[in-house]
C-alpha cells in the first residue's frame, strides 16, 4: 500500500489518459481512494465532477470516477466497487467526499438517484437530488438492467427543507414555475423581515436523462445532444465532447478547425456575456441597458449566422472538425463586427460605471468573499469575480489557446481576469473585462486562420474522418466555456456506440455558492444576485 | 347647482376614466422611444383591458368576498377621486366635496384595501408586495401632506378648485417655494404610482414587485379592474400636480367671462391633453435615466421628498412670505 504525500508523486502513479488537456487516470482501491482524497484535500486541487459507471456485465462492478484539476493537470480517480452480489441487502456504497469537497454533496446525491451506489458519509442527505417521484424507488436509471424506455406515474415525494427557527423568522417558497419565462428552479428564503437569512435551492426540475440516452446514441451522433444539454453553451459542451472522442481515437483534428472552434467558443462567451450584462442592468430596473446590451448581442448572433450558419452556433463543431470553413467576406465582415461591438461595450462600460443609481444596486450586493470561493471549489466566472484566478484557457491550456497567449496584444489584458470584490459589480466588471478580451482574442483567431500557412489546399480542411474507437477506452474533453469549464467524460462501447457519457457543467459547483452570496442580503436584491451568478438550470439538471 | 354643470361633471369623469389607459400607453410608448425600442401601439391599454373583460376569473379557494370586491372598490375610489380634482374646471358639483388632504385620504383607503386583499389570499407574494406598499405609503403621506401645505402657505386653502382660482385670481410670479413643492411632489408621484426608482411596473421578478405583487392573484376582469384603477391613479395624481404647480387653461370661477362654457371647456381639454403629453414624456425620461432603488434606500428617497417639501415652506417663510404679506 503505497501513501501519497505529495502531488508530483500522485500524478507519477496511473496512467495518462486521452484528453485534450494533460490528464491522468489513477484506479484505486477503497484504501488508496479515502487516502489520495485525503492528500487532494490539502492541496490546490479543485474537484472538478463525480460521475459513475454500471460495468456488471463486464467484471461485476460499479464503477466511482471522480475528476480533479490540480495546477498542471487533471488527475481522474477511478474506484471500482464490489456491487455486494444479486439482491444484497445494502446499496453498493463508496467513501464520500463532501467531508473534504463541498461541492461533492449535491453530486453524490445525484449519483445515488441515477446509479444507486450510496456515499459513506457521516450526516447524509437522503433526500434525493434530480429524482423528483419521476420514476419508482428502487429503479436506478443508469444501470444496465434499467429499461429506459417506460413512463410510470408522477409521484410527488416530501422534500423537507431546513427550516430556521426564531422569532418573526418565516419563509418564502419560490418557483420553480416563476412569473417570467425562464428556467424553473425552486428557492426557499427563510426571511425576517426583508433579509434572507437563509436559502435552499432544490434544482433538477429540468432532468432529461441526457446521460441515459447518450447510451442510445453512436459515437458520431452524440455531440449534438451534448451541445444540446445547455443550449447557451453549445460550442463548449459540443467542443468538449469531440475532444473526449478525438482523444480516444487519436485523431487530431485540423488545425483550421481548432482555430475555427476557438473563434465559435469566443463568440458564444460574447454573445452570453452580453445578454448578461444587459439582463443585469433590467434586474436593476435599468431598461436602458438591457435595450443596448440586446442590439448588441443580436448584431453579433446574426454575425454567427452568416459566418457559422448558425445563430446559437449550435452544431457547428463535428467530431473531427467543424460544420463549414468560413465563407469568403467573413474576414472583412467579422472586423466590422468587432469594430461596432467594440465602440458599444467601451460606450456601455462608460455608462454603467458612471451611473450613480446603478453603482448603488451592484456595489456590495451578493458579496461572495474569496475564502468561501476556495472553500466551496468554485469554477469559472463567479470565482474569477472573487479573486480566484482560474480560467482552463490559461490554466491547461489545449489547441489553439496553447500558442495564442503570447500572440494577444497589449490593447487585452490577458487570462485569467479576476476582481476581488465578489459582488454582483465584480461579476458584470469581470464581464465587461472578457468581451474586451475576447474580441482581442478573435482578432487574433481571425489572423491566425487566414495566414499563409493555412491556407495551401490542404489546409483548408475543417473535418477530418474519424475511424472506429477501440471499445471500452475513456475519454477526456476539458473546455473553458463562458460559464467555466465543461467536462465531457466519454466510454467508448462496442461497433461505434457510447458505453457512458458523463457530461458536467461547472454550474454544480457554482449553485451552492449562491446559497451564501446571498446571506445578509435583502429579498428584492435576490434576482439580481441570481442573474449575475447566471447558472445552468439545464446543465446541471442533466 | 345647475344642470349643465352636473353634465359637465360626468363629462370630465368619463373623459378621466376612458383617457386613462391611453395616457399609460403614451408613457409606454415614450419610454421604449427613449431606450430605442420600437414602441408599442398607445391603444395597447385598451386592448389588454378588452382582452382581460372577456376572460373567466379565477379566484383562489382562499379568496373571500374581500379579495372579489376590492377591484370594484379600487376603481370606485379612483373614480371618485376623478371627480374631485379640478382637472377641467373648478366650478362643478363634486369639486368642493373635498379637499386636497380627503383627497390622500381616498387614496390611503384604496391602498388599504388592496393590501387587504393580497394578504387574503395567503401567499407569500401577496403580503410582501402589501407590505411593501404600506411602508411605501406610510412614508410617502406626510411628503405629499407638505407639498400641499406649500400650497395652502401660498393661498390660504386646501381646497384643489380654491388652489386654482387661487392662481387664477392674484398670479404674481413663481414663489421659490413651488419649485420646491413640484420636486417633491414628482418624486411622490412615482413613488405612490410604483415606477422606477421606487418600484418597476415591467418586472417580471416577483421577489423584487412592489404593486405588482399584490396583483399577482387577480385575473380577467378582476385584474382588468385593478389595472385600470391604477391608471387613473396615475392620471388622478398627475392631475393633482397641474391643479397645484400648472393650472394654466383650467375653467376657473368667474374666469373669462367673455367666453362661454363650452369654449373654456374646450380650451381646458386642449390645455390638459398638451400637459398630459409632456408629462408623460417626462415620466418616461425620468424612468429611462434611473434605475430602480435598493428597497431600503426608498425611506431615504421619501425623506429627502419630505425634506424638499419643508424646504419649500422655509423658503416661503423667509423669501416669499413678504410677497403675499
Amino acid at each position: 500500500m503505497e501513501v501519497f504525500v505529495e502531488q508530483g508523486e500522485l500524478m507519477q502513479q496511473g496512467a495518462d489518459l486521452p484528453s485534450n488537456v494533460e490528464c491522468r487516470r489513477l484506479c484505486v482501491d477503497r484504501e488508496q481512494w479515502l487516502q489520495t482524497v485525503q492528500t487532494l484535500s490539502s492541496s490546490a486541487a479543485r474537484l472538478l465532477s463525480l460521475w459513475g459507471a454500471d460495468d456488471r456485465d463486464r467484471d461485476g462492478c460499479f464503477r466511482i470516477y471522480a475528476a480533479w484539476l490540480l495546477p498542471a493537470s487533471v488527475l481522474v480517480l477511478e474506484h471500482p466497487i464490489d456491487d455486494g452480489g444479486l439482491g444484497a441487502a445494502t446499496a453498493p456504497s463508496y467513501p464520500g467526499l463532501a467531508r473534504f469537497f463541498p461541492s461533492a454533496r449535491r453530486m453524490q446525491r445525484a449519483l445515488h438517484d441515477l446509479l444507486g451506489v450510496v456515499a459513506e458519509e457521516q450526516e447524509r442527505d437522503e433526500r434525493g437530488w434530480l429524482r423528483h417521484g419521476g420514476w419508482p424507488d428502487n429503479l436506478y436509471p443508469l444501470r444496465r438492467d434499467a429499461d429506459g424506455h417506460q413512463s410510470y406515474p408522477v409521484v410527488s415525494a416530501a422534500y423537507p427543507f431546513v427550516t430556521v427557527q426564531g422569532d418573526g423568522v418565516h419563509e418564502i417558497a419560490v418557483g420553480p414555475v416563476h412569473a417570467g419565462t425562464i428556467e424553473p428552479g425552486h428557492f426557499r428564503f427563510s426571511v425576517v423581515g426583508e433579509k434572507m437569512l437563509r436559502l435552499e435551492e432544490r434544482l433538477g426540475y429540468t432532468h432529461k436523462g441526457v446521460a441515459r440516452r447518450f447510451q442510445e446514441l453512436t459515437q458520431l451522433e452524440g455531440h449534438r445532444l451534448a451541445a444540446r444539454l445547455s443550449g447557451d453553451s453549445a460550442v463548449a459542451f459540443s467542443w468538449a465532447y469531440c475532444a473526449a472522442l478525438e482523444s480516444v481515437t487519436t485523431t487530431p483534428c485540423p488545425g483550421r478547425a481548432t482555430l475555427l472552434r476557438a473563434l465559435a467558443l469566443e463568440h458564444e462567451r460574447m454573445a452570453n456575456h452580453l445578454g448578461d450584462i444587459g439582463a443585469i442592468g433590467n434586474d436593476a430596473g435599468f431598461a436602458f441597458g438591457f435595450t443596448q446590451f440586446s442590439r448588441l448581442k443580436e448584431d453579433l448572433l446574426r454575425a454567427n449566422r452568416s459566418v457559422f450558419g448558425a445563430r446559437y452556433l449550435m452544431d457547428y463543431v463535428l467530431p473531427g472538425g467543424v460544420a463549414a470553413d468560413l465563407p469568403q467576406n467573413a474576414h472583412s465582415t467579422l472586423l466590422n463586427v468587432y469594430r461596432d461591438l467594440e465602440a458599444g461595450v467601451l460606450a456601455m462600460r462608460a455608462i454603467y460605471g458612471e451611473h450613480a443609481g446603478l453603482r448603488d444596486r451592484l456595489h456590495e450586493t451578493g458579496r461572495l468573499g474569496r475564502e468561501i470561493a476556495e472553500q466551496m471549489g468554485a469554477l469559472g466566472l463567479p470565482a474569477r469575480a472573487s479573486g480566484v484566478a482560474c480560467d482552463l484557457r490559461a490554466d491547461h491550456p489545449w489547441a489553439p489557446y496553447d500558442k495564442l497567449l503570447q500572440k494577444l496584444s497589449d490593447k487585452a489584458p490577458l487570462w485569467p481576469i479576476t476582481h476581488p470584490d465578489g459582488d454582483v459589480a465584480a461579476r458584470v466588471q469581470v464581464r465587461f473585462d472578457e468581451l474586451l478580451q475576447c474580441l482581442e482574442l478573435c482578432r487574433v483567431l481571425l489572423e491566425e486562420i487566414s495566414s499563409p500557412a493555412l491556407s495551401g489546399p490542404a489546409q483548408r480542411s475543417v473535418q477530418a474522418a474519424l475511424p472506429a474507437a477501440a471499445p471500452y477506452r475513456l475519454g477526456m474533453g476539458l473546455i473553458e466555456g463562458w460559464r467555466g469549464p465543461v467536462m465531457v467524460a466519454l466510454e467508448t462501447g462496442t461497433d461505434g456506440a457510447i458505453r457512458r457519457c458523463h457530461a458536467h457543467d461547472s454550474s454544480w459547483q457554482n449553485w451552492p455558492l449562491l446559497e451564501y452570496a446571498i446571506l445578509g442580503n435583502i429579498v428584492p436584491d435576490f434576482p439580481l444576485i441570481n442573474k449575475s451568478f447566471n447558472l445552468s438550470y439545464s446543465g446541471q439538471d442533466g | 347647482m345647475r344642470m349643465i354643470s352636473f353634465i359637465w361633471q360626468f363629462g370630465e369623469v368619463a373623459l378621466a376614466v376612458a383617457i386613462a389607459p391611453l395616457f399609460a400607453g403614451w408613457i409606454a410608448q415614450c419610454r421604449a422611444w427613449m431606450q430605442n425600442r420600437s414602441a408599442p401601439p398607445l391603444t395597447l391599454p385598451y386592448r389588454v383591458l378588452g382582452k382581460l373583460f372577456r376572460k373567466d376569473a379565477a379566484l383562489a379557494t382562499d379568496a373571500s368576498g374581500l379579495f372579489r370586491t376590492t377591484p370594484y372598490i379600487l376603481f370606485g375610489t379612483m373614480v371618485l377621486a376623478a371627480a374631485i380634482i379640478p382637472s377641467l374646471a373648478t366650478d362643478l358639483p363634486f369639486a368642493r366635496a373635498a379637499d386636497a388632504i380627503a383627497l390622500i385620504g381616498l387614496f390611503a383607503t384604496a391602498r388599504v384595501f388592496l393590501s387587504l386583499a393580497a394578504m387574503d389570499v395567503g401567499t407569500p407574494f401577496g403580503s410582501m408586495g402589501a407590505r411593501r406598499e404600506m411602508m411605501i405609503g406610510f412614508l410617502a403621506e406626510p411628503a405629499l401632506l407638505m407639498v400641499l401645505f406649500n400650497a395652502f402657505l401660498l393661498y390660504r386653502t386646501t381646497a384643489l378648485p380654491s388652489l386654482v382660482d387661487g392662481y387664477a385670481t392674484h398670479h404674481q410670479g413663481m414663489d421659490p417655494s413651488v419649485i420646491f413643492a413640484a420636486v417633491a411632489f414628482l418624486m411622490v408621484l412615482l413613488a405612490e404610482n410604483g415606477r422606477i426608482p421606487i418600484d418597476n411596473p415591467a418586472t417580471h421578478l416577483e421577489l423584487t414587485m412592489i404593486h405588482e405583487a399584490m396583483l399577482l392573484e387577480y385575473s380577467a376582469r378582476h385584474l382588468a379592474l385593478v389595472e385600470w384603477a391604477s391608471s387613473l391613479k396615475l392620471l388622478n395624481y398627475a392631475c393633482i400636480g397641474f391643479a397645484l404647480f400648472v393650472p394654466w387653461g383650467i375653467a376657473t370661477h368667474g374666469a373669462m367671462p367673455g367666453l362661454d362654457g363650452a369654449a373654456m371647456l374646450l380650451i381646458a381639454i386642449l390645455a390638459l391633453g398638451v400637459k398630459l403629453v409632456f408629462s408623460g414624456a417626462l415620466l418616461a425620461l425620468i424612468e429611462s435615466l434611473s434605475a430602480k432603488l435598493r428597497l431600503f434606500r426608498a425611506p431615504e428617497y421619501l425623506a429627502t421628498a419630505f425634506l424638499v417639501a419643508v424646504l419649500g415652506l422655509l423658503a416661503h417663510l423667509l423669501l416669499g412670505a413678504n410677497v403675499h404679506g
